[in-house]
């Protein structure tokens, strides 16, 4: 199906059933229970899910393919923002052409900053990307402020043209649309003593996010995907045989710098507004961690880690003391408070130590990431948990060992 | 002449921040080959060991004082720290004002201690794992160790001043025969700039002249050799993940004075540093420490009103244009050597 194996166009099939259900499957608990406040299929969060799995797909794309560890990403998602945003202040509330801008602006960006960058490789390249994104963040917040109206971020006004739009009756704000349905209207179905939303904002995303899974698994499964790998896996060998890596290296940068800026634009088109802050090497981290987590070089990781932090972040926000408290009262009085105690440091405030934590572990136990370990359990309930050793192996000398090499030259 | 100088002055300060991170953060390289993204986390803690003594020093205790009346005509509550109490009223008020330079003796030994705990509880594990593992899991310990900071002393930037005898400014301008006024620069940033030397010349002088350092510099040449003449060399390199460990620690310490101490002030130092140690040439120390007072110094004279007028917002780029521009056209920085990192 659309030149996918037949395993391939499975998965694909479970992975869009899966999207369109989300808003089902993120509900699972029933309103007012006490466990409700662990659903997460509320439209804010299940559009940030689908956005930042693009995101972590396409930064996937340069990183678990060619291992070139970009540092800098979050540059392309805050130039796609804002080159979003300013298309729907100069020509239409439409969402379609504000994403088409922010893909082709963030393309030229990342091609720009690619063709530098890529000179070097290894940590020089991460540092390259890191100064060239820090570069732009402090260039929006200074310089570039007629264009990015600095600290207090793009945002749409009454008095910007919109030339397709014609002028707006009110004294409010356009909403995003889509043709002129509008992102933010959404259709609540109560059952079974639940409520879902199903929203126009995410299934739009969730549209925007299928289609970039698809081109990345047929980029993934291409001659190009393969030349790639070639890069991540023997630069040298690849060169002695009358292969150039650069144009291959560059060209999936750029189209990881697409990627970005798509997600960026999505961002701007569920939100219309821009900031510098999205540019910062924090947000470029966290893109990062989503990837690792999930499993660097794997189709599902990204999605699959961005799903999951995104939801964490959601839910951990959300537990303070007393929720805590609620669930611990069966303890006696003092072991209680040094559970809540110790539980409070990771929830609510404390989000980002939980986030630091769980990714010091994946690094060093797990460095496959959570798709590794769904694989790892799978084996082992398949297989029992009978003993191997190397002996086991037919032929252990030539195993692949994980990769020595960031982008070993 | 004048305002040369004045920006001239500007730029030690932070280059000798620059320079002392960045000389730790290239000691570990070269040593482990390990690239920390935790380095500027201990900068930071460094810093709050300040915080900490001078918190510490300034508990205090309340009393009556009959003879006072507050604002509501009750008798008013006097604090009246401890260390005043116990040492006499004169001595203990000198304790609390050189809280900071003290700070630098209750460092020394925390800071040894946190970086030998990095070293072998967690940095050892990646020695043979590849550089992107090494650089993810020190970005997740300076994660964790800044909201640990964060949940100790909060958000908020902590002012922590030096000591009395350092408030006022040297005027510069006067000593040198031009006008007065023209050339003021605080003591304490003079005195900043004096310990980085004085740091970084005993850094050198250790590796130069003693056996120990000798030693250190054979094992960062060849790792293997040293090993085999049966040296125990990874217990020197782990000393030495101490000392550098150390000597960010108490540049930490030392500049919470100039910028108040905030959760976050180690990563903003950290990614500059990073970009200096790669101007100044991956393994080497001298490249490290010239280049950090070199982009310290283009930092303040490209914030000059001339120079922003013909190049607005230069100020805020500069430090990565000359990166960029360096990493293009001497990829081995100022001073790198060859076959350090070159893939």
């Amino acid at each position: 199906m659309f030149g996918l194996n037949k395993k391939d166009s499975s998965f694909l099939l479970i992975v869009i059933a899966l999207t369109i259900a989300t808003p089902i499957l993120l509900q699972p608990f029933a309103e007012g229970s006490e466990l409700a406040q662990f659903n997460g299929g509320y439209p804010d969060l299940m559009q940030k899910i689908a956005i930042f799995g693009i995101f972590a797909v396409g930064f996937n794309i340069l990183f678990g393919l060619t291992g070139y560890l970009s540092f800098g990403h979050a540059a392309f998602l805050g130039i796609g923002s804002y080159a979003a945003v300013w298309m729907m202040k100069l020509l239409t509330m439409n969402v379609i052409p504000a994403i088409l801008l922010a893909m082709l602006v963030s393309g030229l960006f990342a091609a720009a900053i690619g063709y530098v960058s890529l000179r070097r490789s290894g940590i020089y390249f991460s540092i390259l990307t890191l100064a060239f994104a820090q570069m732009s963040y402090k260039m929006a917040y200074s310089v570039l402020t007629p264009l990015t109206n600095g600290e207090t971020g793009l945002q749409l006004a009454l008095d910007d043209p919109r030339i397709l739009d014609g002028a707006v009756e009110g004294s409010s704000l356009p909403v995003t649309n889509i043709f002129g349905l509008a992102m933010n209207s959404s259709y609540k179905l109560e059952a079974l003593g639940r409520v879902f939303t199903f929203n126009v904002g995410y299934y739009f995303c969730a549209f925007i996010a299928i289609l970039a899974f698809y081109v990345a698994i047929r980029l993934f499964r291409s001659p190009f995907g393969m030349m790639l790998r070639a890069v991540k896996s023997n630069q040298q060998r690849m060169t002695y045989t009358g292969l150039d890596p650069k144009p291959y290296t560059l060209a999936a940068f750029v189209i990881s710098g697409m990627y970005a800026g798509l997600a960026g634009g999505l961002l701007a088109a569920m939100d219309p507004l821009a900031g510098a802050d999205r540019m910062l090497w924090t947000a470029s981290g966290e893109v990062v961690i989503m990837t690792i987590l999930g499993g660097a070089g794997t189709l599902m990781g990204p999605v699959l880690g961005a799903g999951v932090i995104k939801y964490l972040e959601n839910i951990f926000s959300k537990i303070n003391e007393s929720v805590l408290h609620g669930w611990f009262h069966w303890l006696p009085d003092g072991v209680e408070d040094v559970v809540i105690w110790i539980f409070a440091r990771f929830t609510g405030e404390g989000w980002h130590l939980t986030l630091g934590v769980t990714f010091m572990l994946v690094v060093t136990f797990l460095p496959g990431g959570l798709i590794e370990g769904l694989r790892r359990l799978s084996k082992r309930i398949k297989h029992g948990s009978q003993k191997r050793d190397k002996y086991d192996d037919p032929d252990p000398e030539h195993r692949p060992g994980p990769g020595k090499r960031v982008a070993g030259e | 002449m004048e305002t040369i100088l004045l920006q001239l002055l500007n730029g030690l300060d932070k280059g000798s921040a620059y320079a002392l991170i960045a000389l730790g953060l290239t000691l570990i390289f070269g040593t482990l080959g390990v690239v920390n993204f935790a380095h500027g986390a201990i900068f930071m803690i460094g810093a709050f060991c300040a915080v900490t003594l001078s918190k510490l020093l300034n508990l205090s205790f309340e009393t009556i004082d009959p003879e006072k009346l507050d604002f509501l005509g009750n008798p008013a509550k006097v604090k009246t720290p401890y260390v005043e109490a116990w040492f006499g009223p004169e001595f203990g008020h000198a304790l609390i004002d050189w809280s900071v330079p003290l700070a630098i003796l209750f460092s020394i030994p925390i800071m040894i201690a946190v970086g030998f705990a990095m070293e072998r509880g967690l940095i050892k594990h990646f020695y043979k794992r590849p550089h992107a593992d090494q650089i993810l899991v020190t970005f997740g310990l300076a994660i964790v160790l800044q909201e640990i900071i964060k949940y100790f002393y909060g958000a908020n930037p902590i002012s922590t001043p030096a000591p009395d005898a350092f408030k006022g400014s040297f005027d510069f301008g006067a000593m040198l025969g031009f006008d007065p006024n023209m050339i003021i620069y605080p003591y304490w940033r003079l005195i900043y700039f004096g310990f980085a030397a004085v740091v970084i010349g005993a850094v050198f002088s250790f590796l130069q002249f003693t056996t120990f350092g000798m030693v250190v510099r054979a094992g960062m040449a060849d790792r293997e050799t040293v090993g085999l003449l049966g040296i125990n060399i990874d217990r020197r390199f782990t000393i030495m993940f101490g000392l550098a460990s150390a000597v960010a620690g108490v540049a930490g310490v030392m500049y919470a004075p100039i910028l108040s101490p905030n959760y976050h002030m180690g990563m903003d130092f950290l990614v500059l540093c990073f970009v200096v140690v790669v101007v100044g040439g991956m393994g080497s120390l001298p490249g490290a420490v010239a280049a950090g007072f070199l982009l310290g110094i283009l930092e303040s004279f490209s914030s000059m009103n001339a120079v922003k007028s013909v190049l607005p917002g230069i100020d805020q780029i500069i430090i990565y244009v000359v990166a960029i521009v360096i990493l293009l056209t001497r990829p081995r920085g100022l001073m790198g050597k060859k076959g350090v990192m070159e893939d």
